[in-house]
């Protein structure tokens, strides 16, 4: 419990570091914001109202001053591109990225361990050489190829998948609950909408969990195989316990270890990489909102982006932290001076 | 004269690695009566863990293939059991203390959990046990090696404990399943002198109260002394010499082990020996013929042509060298 | 004459590690893929100019007579809308591709690898804090993220994704240097040289960073692949080469609007990407397999 606290006014300061750091970011453009967002056409006055309200004109840490004071009460300005609050526009978009990094994530760690784990079993049989080439070419292709590809298999030669947007325009979503699609429709009933929801889900899901998830399965078939030879295994086989319960039991414990370590680093290549699958899937998200702004140069909504999703990703790598501590006693308990 | 208990007739092991084979274990012939303890001495290398493993088949099979012999078990061939019969034997009648305790405890489970699933699959034959026995016989086990606080214990991970304290909860796993024979691998090596000592003092207590057979590897001739009844010599992959421990002691016959034993210190004077000139060999290319020839002061032609057998010296006194070819 | 005698050892010495470093480089094949590989890529960068059949095509440049054609003898990797040949440009895309990872790492790596000896050294310092700490907040974010937010505030081209990347990738470097640095620490042979009153620069440079080779190494090259990912994921989205430079990314890019009729134009790149990220993956590998600890026995 201490851990936690401990962690969280740690992640505050991050945080705050990354805002500053965000923050010099947006401003270093070179240009003027004010003047880009409206255009080459709007009238002066129009755009001098614009830099009073940005506070451009003032010095960048009274600047900064004014936007955390919004930001530590949801506000983050408004966008320059939609022309509303910038909170808003990430309360409307924010769930259905949250989904989408949801699934992909539990798909990815899923298969990432089964394969790996798998693959360590057999080693060298056959099955283990073929997850490990699988694996090599989820991690030598980028996401969006892997994206591209699917659109045209599984979206326009066999027409089986769906390949724009989160349910089909001729269906009205579920109440909004949560924002997302098929957790909502689940709540309140509506399976056929799940069902909708989950198609259209499987295809981006699996393009950005493509890549982590060779990497999570490579790093559980190298530690499986590696530990297979350790003295406690041999120690357990020479008491007689059971192959099945070595394997599946005090084989597979250890050695998820450092596979859930890096599960922050591959959900953090999910995030990233969801900026451009988002656009190519037409996916109604955050990253598509964030993507768009980056292209026209909305600062006030690629700061606040930018800044969710540090948040998110501080979160994910707590979580993480506390279950490689669950998991691994040497970690909780600290190393006791050995003989 | 009664049949042994473990009987390892011309047993070779080789390690495939890259350039070739590495032939560890060269015709091992070992054997070892019930209730009987029985020491084996050798450098470090020497293929001493090699041998104990193979008699438990926990030898990585893929690097290491054995090539031939027997090991004979109450009559059976260990290398040729199904696994039905071999797992019988690992939960009830052979068991391992391996050299290093902090490798052979499994650092992310509780050694109440390691401990109990050892004991319940150890019972399987005997009669399915409820949970309240098993843990009843967790904490005897533990009390039977002198641990304090037992019950404490079993919450335990490893990591907390001292080196002392893990290398007794081995030999505890160890006891479940060691009805017959009991191989301990250097007990006690990686700790203090003091610890040690006290280690070995906890083996030979339990084997005396239960008739266990065992096997004693140490590098430590002074442990070996003590404890045992017999005394194998081993070298680079084969044995050397087997006689009683007075025997070997008092009147070392192979000239390896006279230089081992000259090499130790005694209490009684003379200083530190001087150790043997040379190293052990390389086993992908070992010497022809008997392995020590080269570092032998006594070598003759016919030590680089061929490999020596046991000869009996004397009574209960075999050395592997030509010296004594025509001694009877 | 001694001196002699001391150098012909010393030689012969150095002889037998690089064998020893060949056979270990060596036992797996894949790494020999991979050097192979890696070798044909850089001589392909270098040389793309010369060796490429349309040289003309990497550059602005039409030629309506030869609009998207399928692959032949003479394009072998086909045609674009403006009749520019595939192939050369795919080859071309290699030298930017390559040519900004290159920069990147050679960059990046040592300010990085500075950083991280210097704060790991200087353990529990003001030091050790400001450099960590900054670490930490660059790295609170997906490095993609950072990289993309970065490109987006400067004008897109080649060199402001490379210098988005470059702000993305330090803190790594500087956290692997961080950790190897506070472990080779209170090794032996540091205190020994702190001991005998070597300058703190040698202990750095000339002790440390040498036992940190195998490490840093192999990073390096498997970093080549990840830089090549995250350049062509930025130019994909149009952050970071501009048209008409023909950076493998922005290929992908332009041609996915016209699949699948013209599929030539994206999937010759799209191969291309995989296979200098393949090459570079197995070829950090094999040095991972030849400067790392030993394995099995």
């Amino acid at each position: 419990m201490k851990f936690i606290i401990k962690r969280l006014a740690y992640s505050v300061f991050v945080l705050v570091g990354l805002s500053i750091l965000m923050f010099a970011i947006a401003r270093v453009v070179p240009g003027d914001p004010a003047r880009m967002a409206l255009g080459p056409r709007a009238p002066e006055w129009a755009v001098q109202r614009l830099r009073d309200e940005m506070h451009l004109e003032d010095p960048i840490y009274v600047q900064y001053y004014h936007w955390v004071k919004g930001a530590v009460h949801g506000d983050f300005g408004r966008s320059l591109v939609t022309r509303r609050s910038v909170a808003s526009d990430i309360k409307e978009f924010f769930p259905a990225s949250l989904e989408l990094a949801l699934y992909s994530g539990f798909f990815m760690g899923l298969m990432g361990i089964a394969l790996g784990a798998v693959s360590g079993w057999y080693k060298n049989r056959w099955i283990d050489n073929a997850v490990r080439i699988l694996s090599y070419i989820g991690i030598i292709t980028p996401s969006f190829v892997f994206a591209i590809f699917f659109v045209l298999i599984f979206g326009h030669a066999l027409q089986i998948l769906p390949t724009i947007g989160r349910i089909p325009s001729s269906l009205t979503p579920p109440p909004r609950i949560t924002g997302m699609i098929t957790f909502d429709a689940l709540v309140t009933g509506n399976l056929f909408l799940c069902l909708v929801g989950l198609k259209h889900l499987l295809l981006p899901a699996i393009s950005l969990a493509m890549g982590p998830l060779s990497q999570e399965a490579r790093i559980t078939r190298t530690t499986m195989a590696s530990n297979l030879d350790k003295d406690y295994v041999a120690a357990e086989r020479s008491s007689g316990l059971a192959e099945r319960t070595i394997m599946f039991k005090y084989l597979l414990k250890p050695s998820l270890i450092p596979t859930i370590s890096i599960y922050a680093l591959d959900f953090a290549a999910i995030i990233g990489n969801a900026f451009v699958v988002e656009l190519i899937f037409n996916w109604p998200g955050l990253s598509r909102y964030g993507m768009n702004a980056m292209l026209q140069k909305d600062l006030n909504a690629l700061v606040a982006v930018v800044m969710v999703y540090g948040i998110l990703f501080m979160v994910v790598n707590i979580i993480v932290d506390l279950v490689v501590g669950l998991l691994d006693p040497r970690i909780r308990l600290g190393e006791k001076s050995s003989e | 004269m009664p049949t042994p208990l473990l009987d390892i007739r011309d047993l070779h092991v080789w390690f495939r690695v890259f350039k070739g084979f590495l032939r560890v274990l060269d015709g091992i012939n070992f054997a070892v009566w019930p209730g009987e303890k029985v020491g084996l001495v050798g450098e470090m290398g020497c293929g001493k863990t090699t041998t104990m493993k193979a008699i438990m088949r926990i030898l990585p099979i893929p690097p290491a293939t054995i090539r031939g012999g027997e090991i004979l078990f109450g009559g059976k061939d260990i290398l040729r059991m199904g696994q039905g019969q071999l797992q019988k034997i690992r939960r009830e009648k052979i068991s391992m203390i391996f050299q290093d305790p902090t490798a052979a405890l499994n650092p992310v489970f509780k050694i109440g959990t390691q401990l109990q699933d050892v004991i319940s699959c150890t019972s399987e034959s005997e009669r399915s046990l409820k949970n309240e026995d098993i843990k009843a016989r967790t904490i005897q086990v533990l009390k039977e090696v002198s641990l304090p606080d037992p019950e404490r214990m079993l919450e335990n991970y490893p990591i907390q404990l001292s080196g002392g304290m893990r290398q007794r909860i081995c030999i505890s796993t160890a006891l479940v399943s060691a009805k017959e024979l009991l191989i301990a691998d250097e007990p006690g090596t990686s700790l203090d002198v003091t610890i040690k000592d006290q280690i070995l003092r906890l083996i030979g207590e339990i084997v005396e109260k239960r008739g266990t057979s065992v096997i004693l590897i140490s590098h430590a001739l002074g442990a070996v002394r003590n404890m045992t009844d017999r005394v194998y010599v081993m070298y680079a992959g084969s044995m050397v010499e087997a006689a009683k421990t007075k025997d070997l002691f008092d009147n070392p016959l192979h000239p390896y082990s006279q230089g081992l034993i000259a090499a130790t210190p005694k209490l009684t004077g003379g200083g530190v020996g001087e150790g043997i000139p040379g190293r052990i060999p390389e086993y992908i290319d070992p010497p022809a013929g008997c392995r020590f020839h080269p570092r032998c002061e006594h070598v003759m032609p016919i030590c680089s042509d061929k490999k020596p057998p046991f000869f009996e010296a004397n009574e209960d006194h075999q050395v592997a060298c030509f010296l004594f070819q025509n001694d009877r | 004459m001694e001196k002699d005698l001391y150098r012909q050892r010393e030689l012969s010495r150095i002889k037998e590690d690089i064998q020893r470093n060949v056979y270990k480089f060596t036992r797996n094949p894949l790494s020999i893929v991979g050097l192979s590989l890696v070798c044909m890529i850089i001589f392909i960068a270098t040389f793309a100019p010369y060796i490429s059949p349309h040289p003309q095509s990497a550059g602005k440049y039409v030629n309506f007579y030869e609009t998207c054609k399928p692959p032949s003898l003479a394009h072998p990797f086909g045609t674009d809308r403006f009749g520019r040949d595939v192939l050369t440009r795919t080859l071309y895309g290699y030298r930017y591709s390559l040519g900004m990872a290159a920069m990147v790492i050679s960059i990046m790596g040592p300010i990085g690898i500075v950083l991280g000896l210097i704060a790991g050294y200087y353990r529990n310092s003001w030091v050790d804090t400001v450099i960590m700490r900054a670490t930490d907040i660059f790295i609170a974010v997906p490095p993609l993220l950072l990289a993309l937010a970065v490109c987006s505030v400067l004008t897109p081209s080649i060199f402001n994704a490379m210098l988005a990347i470059c702000v993305a990738w330090w803190p790594w470097y500087a956290r692997m240097l961080y950790e190897i640095t506070c472990s080779l620490k209170n090794e032996f042979f540091v205190q020994a040289a702190e001991l005998t009153g070597a300058s703190t620069f040698h202990i750095l440079f000339r002790e440390i960073i040498p036992n940190c080779l195998a490490p840093i190494l192999t990073k390096m090259s498997l970093d080549v692949g990840w830089v090549i990912l995250i350049g062509s994921a930025l130019s994909f989205v149009g952050l970071g080469a501009q048209p008409p430079t023909p950076d493998l990314g922005t290929l992908v890019a332009d041609a996915s609007s016209y699949l699948p009729e013209l599929w030539w134009e994206a999937v010759f790149p799209a191969f291309a990407i995989m296979l200098v990220v393949l090459a570079f993956n197995l070829f950090g590998d094999g040095i991972d397999d030849m400067l790392g600890e030993e394995k099995g026995g």
